[in-house]
């Protein structure tokens, strides 16, 4: 990576993204949606997460190396929580809801 | 103090030949070295130069930062499991939580990273001022957040609402609410503890970039710092949705 100088005005975009998907997590969990509140909870968790990932923390512009570790980061925590789910949403003996 | 590798051109040359020796190393990187050129004071010797160096030091955080990806990964399985047992209670739980505080401190964390960010920036450009200003912005937004949280906690102290002897809750709700009530103080007590640590980094860094360690050409300690920050502000973003806001639709 050649060192890659963010300019401040993306800061300031990234930073104004992240109010908006604040205030619009806010707003939406008033709302009985059923399942789909934390859905929606949970999308814009994520696309905020991305955004710092990508622009506060520099992965847009960082090495493959790089982007690999942090690829690996969210793939073994797919792992951890899919091997979990798979134990626990299987038994038989609970009923969920 | 005075460098100790650049007043010994020796070393320098003769490190050239093992660089151009290898088959993967890009032209630019070794320009420096074959050049004979003075080396930088805060370049430690296993690296080619500066850019390798920084390389490293991000690499390895985000190394460590997958660790802590994983710390957390399983509070929150244990969270989701638990959740999708007792849905109604932790909805009931969670509305008991001070709402607002929440709020405030999601966006004072997101104020800080914009500072940290701000203050890498300021690092990169040598603006020395402005990054040990941000620097001590990025330390105050985190004492204002762990203020706040300390208010929550001791409004959830006075309404008996830590899990033990004293916990009291609607009947209906009693058992499961107090799972939902240990896994907040677990999570976002943990959180806090990373908030501490953060503020110790950083007023590490503000005191080394007082000094003048941190220069336009070495700044990966404040990189990497600030790799920990935004990565202790992307916990919250999840643990505030998650916790605060999961019961707000019951009344």
């Amino acid at each position: 990576m050649a060192e890659h100088i963010v300019p401040r005005r993306t800061y300031y975009l990234v930073y104004l993204a992240l109010l908006l998907c604040t205030y619009l997590t806010w707003q939406v969990s008033v709302f009985d949606l059923g399942p789909m509140n934390t859905v929606t909870a949970l999308a814009i968790a994520v696309f905020k997460a991305a955004i710092v990932v990508l622009f506060f923390m520099h992965v847009k512009y960082a090495t493959r190396l790089t982007w690999l570790v942090v690829f690996g980061s969210v793939f073994w925590l797919g792992i951890l929580l899919a091997l979990t789910f798979s134990d626990y949403l299987t038994r038989g003996w609970r009923t969920y809801g | 103090m005075p460098d100790r590798r650049s007043s010994n051109p020796a070393a320098a040359s003769a490190a050239a030949p093992l660089g151009a020796g290898r088959p993967a190393a890009s032209g630019p990187r070794l320009s420096a070295q074959t050049a004979g050129v003075v080396e930088h004071p805060a370049l430690a010797h296993q690296f080619d130069d500066l850019e390798q160096q920084r390389e490293a030091s991000t690499l390895g955080m985000w190394v460590f930062l997958v660790t802590e990806v994983l710390f957390f990964g399983g509070m929150f399985a244990a969270y989701s499991l638990y959740r999708g047992w007792y849905p109604d209670a932790f909805a009931a739980a969670s509305h008991e939580l001070v709402v607002w505080a929440g709020a405030v401190n999601t966006t004072v964390l997101i104020t800080s990273s914009l500072t940290m960010a701000l203050a890498v920036h300021a690092a990169q450009t040598g603006e020395r001022r402005q990054l040990l200003l941000f620097l001590l912005a990025t330390i105050a937004l985190g004492l204002v957040f762990l203020g706040i949280k300390a208010f929550e906690y001791r409004t959830e102290y006075v309404e008996h609402h830590v899990p033990g002897l004293g916990f009291e809750f609607e009947p209906m709700y009693f058992r499961h609410a107090q799972l939902f009530f240990s896994l907040y103080f677990l999570m976002t007590g943990l959180h806090a503890l990373h908030m501490v640590i953060g503020i110790g980094i950083m007023a590490v860094m503000a005191w080394w970039s007082w000094r003048g360690i941190i220069t336009r050409e070495y700044y990966s300690p404040i990189e990497i710092s600030g790799l920990y920050w935004h990565f202790v502000d992307i916990v919250w973003i999840f643990l505030f949705p998650l916790l605060y806001l999961i019961g707000r639709h019951l009344h």
